[in-house]
């Protein structure tokens, strides 16, 4: 029963985390119709980021709070200079594009701060935080900090003028432009704290996955199946998607244990989680593309 | 036109063929490390030209072709390994067995387009190396270690060397497959894959099955790459999960927009430029290194990103569409 | 009286093809002025060329400044409101957002408060739906907050597009009857495209007839209303 209870505290964690990153893509998703491919190696390379400022002396707050600041800015800059002349460009070109900046993070990283797998500290203390035999104070500690942003998100877009306007821009452009929004901006910051959520992700995983660039790859997947789960275009679902998935995650995983433990017949453990990702992916695409809270979009032909 | 360019295709093979027998005559120059370097261009190309297929010639996105490459790469490693099976008898069962896994991917991709296509392909890729690793398999594909093989031997006593053998393997099965691909595009079925790609609800209206054929297709991309990757174990002699991840897909998707989406000629283009730069990689960064004076391991990647990026801006058509519209820009000044 | 709105030699274009050849009219201040002009006349697109909605040539000037070429949002800035044919509100926002959306570049809370407490006394059904998404409201009080939504940005010159389009006729007078108040008592100018020219010439003080992109005719409401081309063409009788 204990480790029952532990796996699923284990799950919210790492749900915590799937869900910071699903947010992050159904941000941009909602507002200019592309899936970054990119988000996983962009918040590798903020995760690196707050590493670099903490070996230069900052303190781990100060480096998070700088890293996600800095990361806003690369977001912002990214959408600007790359995305924004490539407005009216076909899927492809979009895609591929995505995978360029992908490759790019992914071997700058490597190239700054070589491909050996580093040790990340954690700032959460051990002695008081968590509850004892359920969950560590790491990952409480990651439960709250992304709860405490997800909150501060929601208060954002749904009580600030700005926010509104944000959301104005997503749901549509053209009519937002006529009440004055300055549209462009506004999907613009919408990279940049799709960024910063994605840098709030991988400060707070590298503790637990430790920090190379290859790091997001398999939270990206995660992300990926929770925010199609709640659906694509669904900020609230992505986030409920993510607690969804990192749960279901080590349910399964949980469940072949037993099975091994009471038949010895080895079917799923931790070795499949990527896999249970790709078929919840596919699963949700072919068979309820609209997620569990998402809408149905009509298509247009 | 046609006939002009069906000459030069013929005098390229044919140029092909000769040039490593030269050898004895030109030792430095055609070094088994350089055949051997072009046999892996020629693997390339063929896995290139499995990705256009599919995306170009029937516009279906996949950022997971590695998957494929990784399942014919892996045919054909237990195939030798476990049953002995000659390496010239692997690449039809793999071709078989891409075909069939690819026409099954195929199926659940027919309800998928643009991103979200994209999107399970990409996720694909992510999970293949970890569904190579699985449990049940592991007396198969040899776990994390991957499985050792033997390089293709010389057969019938012919006085060439274990490189030169290999490179002239590879390129008699990448000219009967571009061969079967050119003569499929032009036919009936060509067309319509293409009328798919073009012009989705005009071929769906006008009778053309657009399920069969986007799946069928979907199998016949796989089964190339899926050639490529059998090709590529007997090649390197060993396969291993981990050199199927996702940026060997990435490296199919560079060949293809360096290559030109939707040309055959592309597709060999791309696939030379990708090993090229990867096999660079090393030399650029002593030269960023040591020239420069940067502290950075630059690494293929960096370069094949800004390329990516950098050809949408430039050159839609990749780099064998630009010159070629360049080319017919000459031709038509003077 | 001044003009407001200046329009000349206005070209449009949907990509290659031009929809406006050399439109020009001008808006007194304080007026309503109308459109008038069978489907595909051009009406919209002169409407949308002001915004600058499509690719545009030629002059319009606003308030004696050339405003052609300038970002639709800074267009709106400068106080001009559009209301967009076909009910423009985000459906997926509450009708109190929807209103406050066109006020969200001014910092003074107090001020936004009374103005929307204002526009409520032009709509005070709206009131009652303050919290209801804007998708769940009738087709009427989309329009009404649509038009409520322009408002908010205290314009000077109101566009309007086809306000009638689509409701019953109890509810269109209704509308008809607001928008004259709000000429009259918010003093905005009022430019209105519309089908129903009967009802349209009603309201305007002046009136263009538009034909494939150029304008044809022009004059008082009262003495285009007497043409004969426009009785048989546009008013049926």
């Amino acid at each position: 029963m204990e480790q029952f209870l532990q796996q699923i505290a284990s799950g919210l964690a790492n749900g915590a985390i799937y869900a910071c990153v699903a947010l992050a893509l159904v941000m941009i998703y909602v507002s200019t119709d592309h899936i970054n491919f990119a988000q996983g190696e962009m918040a590798m390379f903020s995760t690196y980021l707050s590493w670099q400022l903490m070996t230069w002396g900052l303190s781990f707050w100060a480096a998070f709070i700088v890293a996600v600041a800095l990361s806003f800015v690369m977001g912002v800059v990214i959408e600007r200079l790359i995305l924004r002349p490539l407005h009216n460009a076909p899927v492809l070109s979009i895609i591929v594009v995505f995978i360029g900046l992908l490759a790019i993070f992914n071997s700058v990283a490597g190239a700054i701060w070589s491909y050996l797998i580093k040790e990340f500290p954690s700032p959460f203390p051990k002695s008081s935080f968590g509850i004892a035999g359920v969950i560590g104070p790491h990952q409480l500690g990651v439960v709250v900090v992304t709860l405490v942003v997800l909150g501060l998100l929601f208060v954002f877009f749904r009580y600030t003028p700005l926010g509104l306007a944000m959301r104005a821009a997503a749901q549509n452009p053209q009519m937002a432009r006529l009440v004055g929004v300055r549209v462009d901006w506004m999907l613009a910051l919408g990279w940049g704290l799709a960024s910063s959520i994605g840098a709030v992700a991988g400060i707070m995983v590298a503790h637990i996955v430790y920090l190379d660039p290859n790091m997001m790859a398999g939270i990206l997947l995660y992300a990926f199946a929770s925010a199609l789960v709640g659906g694509i275009s669904n900020p609230a679902g992505a986030v409920a998607g993510g607690f969804i998935v990192g749960v279901l995650e080590n349910m399964v995983a949980y469940a072949g244990n037993q099975i091994e433990k009471a038949t010895g017949i080895y079917i799923i453990g931790n070795g499949e989680k990527l896999t249970v990702a790709l078929i919840i992916v596919i699963f949700v695409l072919t068979v309820k593309p609209a997620g569990l809270f998402g809408r149905v979009v009509v298509k247009r032909v | 036109m046609a006939s002009t360019s069906k000459k030069w295709v013929l005098g390229i093979v044919v140029l092909a063929f000769v040039v490593p027998l030269l050898k004895p005559i030109f030792p430095d120059a055609i070094s088994d490390y350089r055949l051997f370097l072009v046999s892996t261009m020629i693997i390339a190309s063929i896995a290139v030209l499995g990705l256009n297929l599919l995306t170009g010639f029937n516009g279906q996105f996949s950022l997971g072709h590695g998957a494929f490459y990784a399942v014919g790469a892996y045919t054909a490693a237990v195939l030798m390994d476990q049953l002995s099976v000659p390496y010239w008898a692997t690449i039809p069962a793999a071709a078989i067995v891409c075909f069939i896994v690819g026409y099954l991917f195929g199926l659940p991709a027919l309800k998928l387009e643009g991103h979200y296509l994209a999107l399970a392909t990409f996720a694909l890729a992510l999970a293949v190396p970890q569904i190579l690793k699985y449990k049940w398999l592991e007396g198969l594909t040899g776990g994390v270690q991957g499985i050792v093989l033997n390089k293709p031997e010389v057969p019938f006593g012919l006085p060439l060397s274990e490189d030169q053998w290999l490179y002239y393997f590879c390129l008699v099965v990448m000219v009967i497959l571009f061969w079967a691909a050119a003569n499929m595009l032009n036919s009936r079925s060509g067309r319509a894959m293409m009328a798919i790609r073009d012009q989705y609800m005009a071929a769906d209206t006008m009778g053309i099955d657009t399920a069969l054929y986007k799946t069928v297709t979907f199998g016949i991309s796989a089964a190339y790459t899926g050639i490529a990757g059998a090709l590529s174990a007997s090649a390197i002699a060993f396969v291993a999960p981990d050199s199927f991840n996702i940026f060997l897909s990435i490296k199919f998707l560079i060949g293809l927009v360096v290559g030109g989406i939707g040309s055959l000629t592309g597709s060999v283009i791309g696939g030379i430029f990708y090993v090229l730069v990867d096999n660079s990689a090393q030399a650029l960064s002593q030269f960023v290194k040591n020239d420069l004076g940067l502290p950075f391991d630059l690494s293929a990647y960096t370069v094949f990103g800004v390329l990516l990026i950098a050809i949408i801006y430039l050159m839609p058509m990749g780099i064998a569409g630009g010159l070629f519209m360049a080319w017919r820009k000459i031709r038509g000044a003077r | 009286m001044a003009a407001l709105l200046e329009v000349s030699g206005l070209k449009a274009f949907y990509g290659q093809t031009q929809s406006l050849y050399d439109v020009g009219f001008e808006i007194p201040t304080g007026g309503i002025t109308t459109l008038l002009g069978a489907n595909g006349a051009g009406k919209t697109t002169t409407l949308r060329a002001i915004c600058n909605m499509v690719r545009t040539d030629g002059t319009v000037r606003f308030d004696g400044k050339n405003i052609r070429g300038m970002a639709t949002e800074e267009i709106v800035r400068r106080r001009i409101a559009h209301v967009p044919e076909g009910r423009g509100t985000f459906t997926t926002l509450t009708v109190d957002e929807n209103l406050r959306i066109a006020a969200y570049t001014r910092r003074d809370k107090q001020g936004v408060r009374d103005e929307l407490d204002r526009v409520f006394t032009y709509f005070p059904r709206l009131k009652e739906r303050i919290q209801q998404q804007a998708g769940t409201l009738s087709g009427g009080e989309q329009q009404m907050l649509a038009i409520a939504r322009a408002l908010m940005l205290k314009p000077r010159l109101m566009l309007l597009d086809e306000p009638s389009f689509g409701l019953a006729p109890l509810i269109v007078q209704e509308i008809f009857r607001i928008l004259k108040r709000i000429n009259e008592e918010e003093k905005v100018s009022i430019l209105l495209v519309e089908q129903n020219a009967a009802l349209a010439l009603d309201l305007a003080t002046h009136a263009y007839v538009l034909e494939t992109g150029r304008v044809v005719m022009s004059g008082p409401s009262a003495v285009v209303k007497n043409d004969e081309n426009v009785r048989k063409s546009y008013l049926g009788y």
